[in-house]
């Protein structure tokens, strides 16, 4: 583990030991070491003693936002349907959250699932976190038995073989074009604050936007042509927190169960089309999918378009409007067939 | 008529043939649109008869995952018409419509879609004749890119 990590991960654990033996917050959400390497799992420690298990890494690459709706409601006091909130504060939640993880937050606040006076943001500004897959591609089909983390690079090892790979190029996509690595709201900052700068944000979109009609198609069916439908994309986003998802709706049945291509397509679609001008490209669909489908092109498509469009970016202002809740008398409307009267 | 099967799972994708017709979707909102349809009607304009009228109370009810569908169920265009900006019978459907259109129309683009299976338009209860120049104009956008391939459900039966 490189130093950076090691004080981080020190600083988390004695920030968490604090709030929580101190009772300001009931339950304080990490991230704990996986059984694999370069894993790492989501963590609630409820107990002084829990702080312990806390990590930090490069390879926390879930997104902790997705967590916390859920936890905040499982700590209130059981209540019917019909009860009255309970008066007086309820207990809170500490979150260490990177700049999208943060992001997410806001977006959360502005969707009014979450609520600001519950929660301790522990911010940290993020290094860009690493591609499992990625490594795995660099190992070249050789099991990663240890994985250790330099300053910039990343040692693997297996059963005869040892390498050594820059850090940097094993950064998941979405990281490489961020440019919101420093939390925007949080309660304590820790560790280094990031000032990493990106000028072509939209460089992956742009590419695909270049080819022709015919191709794009090609690359759409072909990228989505493995996915099982496993929905981990859906479950590990953050935005996703509708009751009945329209995947599951069967009257009318939106989407068809199959992996036929056109009930696929329409899933990766509507999907994407959800997140539209809310999407924050914290990566952790790309992270959660096992086909490695790169699904986060789709939604990182629609905020270029909410950026150019309607100069919306998202979980950036807890005071302001989604884009698609709120509108503009003169937003663009080039697309609509005009037909002039005679 | 097929039009009453035009639901998830049942593919109305036509075969290419010479004469063929393409089926196009039109979702008309109620207070501008659909009566606008009607004054076309009543007044006596000509338009394709390709279209199939879906009336909505608002632009803003069509959500993505209706024109999907349409796709889906194998219509070769869809036609979303509302009213103008300023004229909405609910104060702002149409021009949060608008955005959500604006952005699905780029991405089914950016995915390879032809740009001209989904169409937006404003029509207001006074625009008969501006409702059939729209609906030639859609017809014969559709006609242009022949049968939909792309989105439909095929259903084999082996």
């Amino acid at each position: 583990m490189s130093d950076t990590n090691a004080k981080i991960t020190e600083e988390i654990r004695a920030k968490a030991r604090e709030l929580l033996s101190s009772g300001e917050i009931a339950a304080f959400l990490g991230f704990t070491s996986g059984s694999l390497p370069m894993t790492t799992r989501p963590f609630v420690a409820k107990r002084p003693g829990d702080a312990d298990k806390l990590i930090w890494n490069s390879f926390c690459v879930m997104n902790l936002a997705n967590y916390l709706p859920a936890l905040l409601e499982s700590l209130e006091p059981p209540r019917g349907p019909k009860d009255p909130p309970p008066a007086g504060p309820l207990p809170k939640v500490g979150v260490v959250a990177t700049g999208c993880c943060s992001r997410n937050i806001v977006v959360q606040m502005q969707e009014r699932q979450v609520d600001r006076s519950r929660l301790v943001i522990l911010g940290v500004s993020s290094r860009g976190m690493v591609d499992r897959k990625k490594v795995m591609a660099a190992a070249e089909g050789r099991e990663p038995l240890k994985v250790e983390e330099g300053g910039h690079t990343l040692k693997v090892s297996g059963r005869d073989y040892e390498l050594e790979i820059d850090r940097w190029s094993a950064v998941r996509d979405n990281c490489l074009t961020c440019a919101h690595n420093n939390p925007v709201i949080s309660d304590y900052l820790i560790g280094p604050v990031s000032n990493r700068d990106v000028k072509d944000r939209f460089a992956q979109i742009e590419a695909i936007e270049a080819m022709p009609a015919n191709a794009r198609w090609k690359w759409f069916t072909d990228e989505i042509a493995s996915c099982i439908r496993c929905y981990a994309c859906r479950n590990a986003c953050p935005l996703c927190y509708c009751p009945t998802c329209f995947v599951d709706d069967s009257r009318p049945q939106w989407v068809g169960k199959s992996t036929e291509p056109a009930d696929t397509a329409l899933f990766h679609i509507l999907r994407a089309f959800h997140c539209a001008g809310r999407c924050t490209d914290c990566g952790a669909c790309e992270s959660a999918c096992p086909m490695g489908i790169k699904m986060r092109l789709f939604t990182r498509k629609l905020s270029k378009d909410a950026f150019n469009l309607f100069g919306a970016e998202a979980g950036l202002d807890p005071q302001a409007q989604p884009p698609l809740a709120t509108y503009r008398p003169d937003d663009p409307e080039e697309f609509l067939i005009v037909e002039e009267k005679k | 008529m097929e039009d009453k099967n035009l639901q998830s799972g049942t593919n109305l994708a036509a075969s290419p043939t010479a004469n063929w017709e393409p089926r196009i979707v039109a979702f008309l909102c109620n207070w501008c649109s659909y009566a606008g349809a009607d004054l076309a009607g009543v007044s006596r304009f000509q338009y394709p008869p390709n279209i199939r009228i879906i009336r909505v109370p608002c632009s803003g009810r069509v959500s993505a995952n209706m024109i999907l569908d349409a796709l889906k169920a194998g219509a070769d265009g869809v036609l979303v018409s509302g009213c103008h900006p300023g004229d909405c019978h609910y104060i702002s459907g149409n021009l949060h419509a608008r955005r959500r259109f604006g952005l699905l129309k780029n991405f089914l683009e950016f995915l390879g879609i032809e740009p001209g299976r989904i169409n937006f338009s404003w029509v207001s209860a006074s625009e008969g004749e501006q409702f059939s120049e729209v609906v030639k104009k859609v017809t014969g956008r559709v006609k242009a890119l022949g049968p939909t391939r792309r989105l439909v459900k095929e259903i084999r039966i082996d």
